[in-house]
């Protein structure tokens, strides 16, 4: 259940560390903050104090430590304005529209609930946000990759990672153990995929994330890893895909009414009857003549 | 501590800025604004006023006044401004606006840099993040698809597509109320209200070999439930069926593309997994494309029309020979 009364309390300690230029002790907070009369002992007012912090600290509120002169022999704690506060800001209706589709775009819990605490800071620094503006495109990200938030932790600290990864006919126990110097995560027509230095190759290579099998481990000092300045992530997801064969043609036989997966891409150009069955000869272009005979096949026996 | 608490409290320190941002406002329209009901919101603001600066006397406290169902703050305490954004929250935020300047076509592409310069400025973070979203779909969406679509969206007119049905390989002229269309997982659909199904549906744009504006409204019936993509465009339901392959290496892929689960690995590098679908004839032309690579394990009447088709596939091709 949630506490209201920890919650004022919480309200309190943010505006009495906001309202001081000094760094107060926890003994003087003790003493200032309503919330705090109730602890019984020195100790219990301890273990909330130090909760109460940690909770400050992870809602992102730059509780500073500090003492007010050398001749302190305790530290205090304050919250400088500078570094609480939003910058100014203000939005034109066509800018705002498109922060709006951005706070929309997360599919994933964990970005749209952050996206959303950042519309709610937005909207309270006096910006007019309306969600329900249609856009003529909605794009939508999904995150459903177990081994994301890892590797985006390693991206963000400048760690080296090691994992296991398997090609795409590789069976999960054949995966190979690699170590790679992450540059970012990277989404390219709806997969995700690792962009780095691969240390046992020596050169910039691509993961998919789907292919990576068990865990993620981040190895070696934070700030190791330096992404080169000219490094363009998409740029080197999309170059690594193989670049589309030319098309060639192709003549088939298709029964009357059948594959219409197939004829929505080709051209009739007569009619023929194989063995009692009524059909049509196609013409049709294909990229690459292996997958078209798995697709042809498919049809079986109404194409051929 | 729970989620629901720092939320609740992340919600109460840019309650006052918001408020003072807005004096008279309806409370039922901040509620709105915080995703809470208004119950919530007169809870939160009945215990700011029990908050405020030490001393903690009459003007030292957080003052608002009620008019009616509106509120307005008197007194802010010293917190007129909301608290920076976190690290994710700026990520979030920038990573999407990112992708969106990078794609044209989606939106005014010089609005959402605009947006993204004020925004770095105002959270000090312009450094490029360690997420980096392309937007850009797969090719294949006849040009003027795309355009009809959209112009249909934006005037709010209804379509009459000619749609091809991958489950059921099939072709089927409907007319649809469209809504939105959504760009998602590479691929572009439009989510629109199917007056022939009677439902809300996706339609894959590649997919969509002609669409005619219609010179009729749009009008989506009020029964209309939303199409939920949290879990992409394929939705599990109950009236689905499965299937048991065991598949080759050299067909594992299939296990990628299509939505499996119960993976087992088993020798020589083959696969088993359970296959949902929701047309018998797909999984049939699934299977007998990749020929010898994937076995039905389950169902058996399965496995058996598969073998019978390509029995018959064989005889057929005999006699095209013979008749060369």
């Amino acid at each position: 259940m949630v506490s209201s009364a920890r919650a004022e309390r919480l309200v309190n300690l943010v505006l009495c560390l906001l309202s001081s230029r000094q760094y107060l002790t926890a003994d003087r907070i003790r003493g200032i903050v309503p919330g705090y009369a109730t602890a019984p002992s020195s100790e219990a007012f301890f273990r909330m104090f130090e909760r109460d912090k940690a909770e400050l600290r992870d809602l992102g509120i730059p509780v500073e430590t500090g003492r007010n002169s050398v001749f302190d022999n305790t530290e205090g704690y304050r919250i400088t304005r500078p570094d609480y506060e939003l910058g100014e800001i203000d939005l034109e209706a066509d800018e705002a529209a498109a922060v709006g589709l951005a706070v929309r775009l997360w599919e994933s819990p964990e970005f749209s609930q952050a996206a959303h605490g950042a519309l709610l800071k937005l909207r309270a620094a006096g910006v007019e946000l309306d969600l329900s503006v249609g856009a003529a495109v909605e794009p939508k990200v999904r995150i459903a990759e177990p081994a994301f938030d890892a590797l985006r932790a390693a991206v963000e600290n400048g760690q080296v990672v090691t994992f296991r990864h398997r090609r795409s006919s590789e069976p999960e126990p054949d995966a190979r153990l690699r170590t790679v110097e992450p540059w970012g995560v990277v989404s390219w027509r709806g997969r995700w995929y690792l962009v780095g230095h691969d240390r046992d190759r020596g050169a910039t290579r691509c993961f998919r994330l789907s292919r990576i099998v068990g865990a993620v481990r981040a190895v070696g000092e934070p700030g190791a890893v330096h992404r080169p300045s000219d490094a363009d992530l998409l740029r080197i997801v999309a170059g690594s895909a193989d670049p589309a064969p030319a098309p060639e043609p192709a003549v088939l036989w298709i029964a009357a009414d059948r594959a219409h997966g197939l004829r929505r891409h080709a051209t009739t150009v007569g009619g023929r009857e194989v063995g009692g069955t009524p059909g049509d000869v196609v013409e049709i272009e294909f990229r690459s003549l292996s997958s078209a005979a798995d697709w042809i096949a498919g049809y079986a026996p109404t194409c051929w | 501590m729970s989620n629901a608490s720092s939320q609740r409290l992340a919600r109460l320190l840019a309650l006052v800025p918001y408020l003072l941002a807005r004096p008279g406002i309806l409370v039922e329209e901040a509620a709105r604004d915080f995703g809470v009901t208004p119950k919530q919101l007169r809870k939160d603001l009945e215990l700011l006023w029990m908050c405020g600066l030490p001393g903690y006397g009459p003007g030292d406290l957080i003052d608002l006044s009620f008019d009616d169902e509106t509120v307005t703050v008197s007194f802010d305490a010293g917190m007129d401004r909301p608290l920076r954004l976190t690290a994710t929250e700026a990520t979030s935020l920038l990573v999407a606006l990112r992708a969106l300047a990078d794609t044209p076509g989606v939106t005014d592409t010089e609005a959402v840099s605009r947006a993204v310069a004020k925004i770095e400025d105002a959270v000090g973070q312009a450094q490029p993040s360690g997420v980096v979203i392309g937007l850009g779909g797969r090719p294949g969406v006849a040009e003027t698809v795309q355009r009809t679509v959209t112009r249909a969206v934006d005037e709010g007119r209804a379509l009459r597509i000619r749609y091809y049905t991958a489950s059921r390989d099939a072709i089927t002229t409907r007319v649809v109320d469209p809504k939105r269309v959504l760009l998602m997982d590479g691929h572009s659909y439009l989510d629109a209200w199917c007056r022939q199904a009677e439902a809300t549906r996706l339609f894959r744009l590649d997919r969509v070999d002609e669409a005619v504006l219609l010179d009729e409204p749009a009008r989506t019936p009020e029964e209309a439930e939303p199409v939920d993509v949290a879990g992409g465009a394929f939705r599990a339901t109950p009236d689905q069926e499965t299937a048991v392959l065991e598949l080759t290496q050299d067909a594992r892929w299939v296990s990628e593309y299509y939505p499996t689960d119960e993976r087992t690995e088993l020798p020589d590098g083959r696969l088993r997994v359970r296959l949902r679908y929701s047309d018998r004839s797909w999984v049939v032309r699934l299977v007998l494309g990749l020929g010898g690579r994937a076995r039905v394990v389950e169902p058996l009447p399965l496995g058996a029309e598969i073998a019978e088709r390509a029995e018959r596939a064989l005889r057929l091709a005999d006699e095209l020979a013979d008749a060369r």
